[in-house]
């Protein structure tokens, strides 16, 4: 059991992993992971250690699920039993059913689903290790995965978390900030769009500190995109180079 | 989901929507009538039942003896339930309970529990041992729409209507004695629900709205006007400037409910 730190910011504003309030924890991404998936994705955002898979547009099974004028979006998020300080049994739980919903919604917009009709996109995200904000790890990895499957889509879908943390507004929580913290907002980005697909919040805040926290968000889910634009583009140019 | 006959209803409501108008006469930032009533169900420790507009949502509360989570040993513990009983509409279908049910179940549960309505270290007999657990069972009854401000409403009225059993400790043995205590209760919280059709944002969407809806966006709102849980449904997109209108919309119009509900 973690005992709660006495200060989760210090004097200077410094967090517990040496971050400022509005500062992101290292990010590393990478695409085309899986040789059996149409598209996927890694991600580490602190010591969250996420992969995403998407396989599709493919027939629709059960075929009855079918739907005829668009395809089918399917999501499934999961964590591994070891991803936690306490065994996770294996078992979906109430909380993974909730996520795999809230993330199938947040990339859902970004998807041309009238392209593909009949057709299905199954999306596997498998959370191998925890650190706080997982929901926005996985989406940030599952739109990837879309885009490194080839799937048409308006934009791609960027998340982060917001929060407040010793009543300073935080970007990207991690888990103890999380835990102890006295807010947490999760919030999903089509950054060309400036449309929310995702957000959820929980604790407590004030009108005005929830602005700030909305705002902190958004500016943190367009700094994972310029990540994730990068990292498509270096795979593509360098299957390129690999053709030539 | 979306069916034939919304599609073709879709463009009308939109239209009124972008005129200000809805289907039933509402204004955009206007309830359906409320109606609350507590304590109907004598076998439950609490019970309410409100109907919004023609949504029917039932909660009952049943207080047993169990134990804490390990990593808080000195708090009560808190389940919510959610059932969409297959006679409240011709979409709803036996069986476990769906996505649908687990989303509004952890909706209604985020409210309570985030805010800290419940002072659940109240709930506690023996730190680490034994506490009071509460079990909220959110059973919708018809649906017409806007299933989580009604539930949410109908379990803090429930809540508000729950006895606590007293007991006495005789011999480290808990005895359950015949008499009660109200709920430690601290906090009201009230969720309010928008749609979003089109690029309008309508408060308490009813069945149709939601059937043609974009997005829909859930917050719970504490007595002083700060916000405790939010969550933003269906596939569709808001602007953060939506966000925060809506943020305003619902702080306003809680404490119009408040004064009637007399929170």
């Amino acid at each position: 059991m973690n005992q709660k730190p006495e200060k989760l910011i210090d004097k200077k504003g410094i967090r517990l992993d040496g971050r400022k309030a509005d500062e992101l924890r290292s990010v590393k991404v990478d695409v085309g992971v899986l040789s059996n998936a149409d598209g996927s994705a890694y991600i580490e955002l602190g010591k969250n250690k996420i992969l995403a898979a998407a396989f599709g547009p493919r027939e629709m099974h059960p075929k009855h699920l079918a739907l005829p004028d668009r395809m089918v979006l399917r999501c499934r998020y999961h964590m591994a039993p070891f991803s936690v300080q306490e065994r996770k049994s294996p078992a979906p739980s109430r909380r993974e059913v909730e996520l795999s919903k809230v993330i199938r919604e947040a990339l859902e917009p970004s998807i041309f689903m009238e392209y593909y009709p009949r057709t299905g996109i199954d999306i596997f995200v498998e959370v191998l290790q925890a650190d706080g904000s997982t929901r926005c790890a996985s989406i940030t990895a599952a739109s990837l995965a879309l885009a490194d499957a080839g799937i048409p889509m308006r934009d791609l879908v960027s998340a982060c978390s917001a929060g407040k943390v010793d009543g300073t507004i935080v970007l990207d929580l991690m888990d103890t900030e999380d835990k102890m913290g006295e807010a947490d907002l999760p919030l999903a980005l089509m950054p060309n769009f400036n449309a929310v697909t995702l957000l959820q919040m929980d604790g407590n805040l004030t009108g005005e500190e929830f602005e700030r926290a909305v705002s902190l968000a958004v500016e943190g889910c367009k700094k994972i995109y310029a990540i994730q634009k990068e990292v498509l583009k270096a795979k593509y140019v360098s299957v390129k180079e690999a053709e030539e | 989901m979306s069916s034939l006959v919304t599609r073709v209803k879709q463009k009308e409501i939109a239209q009124l929507i972008a005129k200000g108008k809805r289907l039933d006469g509402r204004s955009l930032t206007e309830y359906r009538e409320i109606k609350v009533e507590q304590g109907i169900i004598e076998r439950a420790e609490g019970s309410a039942r409100v109907l919004l507009g023609k949504t029917e949502v039932l909660v009952g509360t049943k207080i047993e003896l169990g134990e804490p989570f390990s990593d808080t040993p000195n708090e009560g513990v808190l389940t919510v339930n959610a059932e969409l009983v297959p006679l409240a509409s011709s979409t709803f279908e036996p069986g476990p309970p769906d996505e649908n049910s687990i989303e509004l179940a952890r909706i209604v549960d985020r409210g309570i529990r985030e805010s800290k309505a419940i002072d659940v270290e109240k709930l506690c007999i023996e730190p680490g041992k034994k506490v009071f657990v509460i079990f909220v069972d959110v059973y919708v009854l018809n649906h017409d729409g806007n299933l989580i401000d009604a539930s949410a409403l109908a379990a803090m009225a429930a809540l508000l209507n729950t006895k606590m059993p007293n007991y006495e400790i005789e011999e480290g043995e808990v005895k359950i004695k015949p008499d009660y205590t109200p709920l430690p209760i601290r906090k009201h919280p009230i969720t309010v629900t928008f749609a979003k059709i089109n690029d309008n944002l309508v408060i308490d969407p009813w069945l149709e709205e939601e059937q043609v809806m974009d997005a829909r966006l859930s917050m719970a709102i504490e007595e002083d006007g700060s916000i405790c849980a939010i969550q933003k449904g269906c596939s569709g997109s808001i602007t953060p400037n939506q966000i925060l209108e809506a943020a305003k919309i619902a702080q306003d119009k809680t404490k119009e409910m408040r004064k009637k509900l007399e929170w």
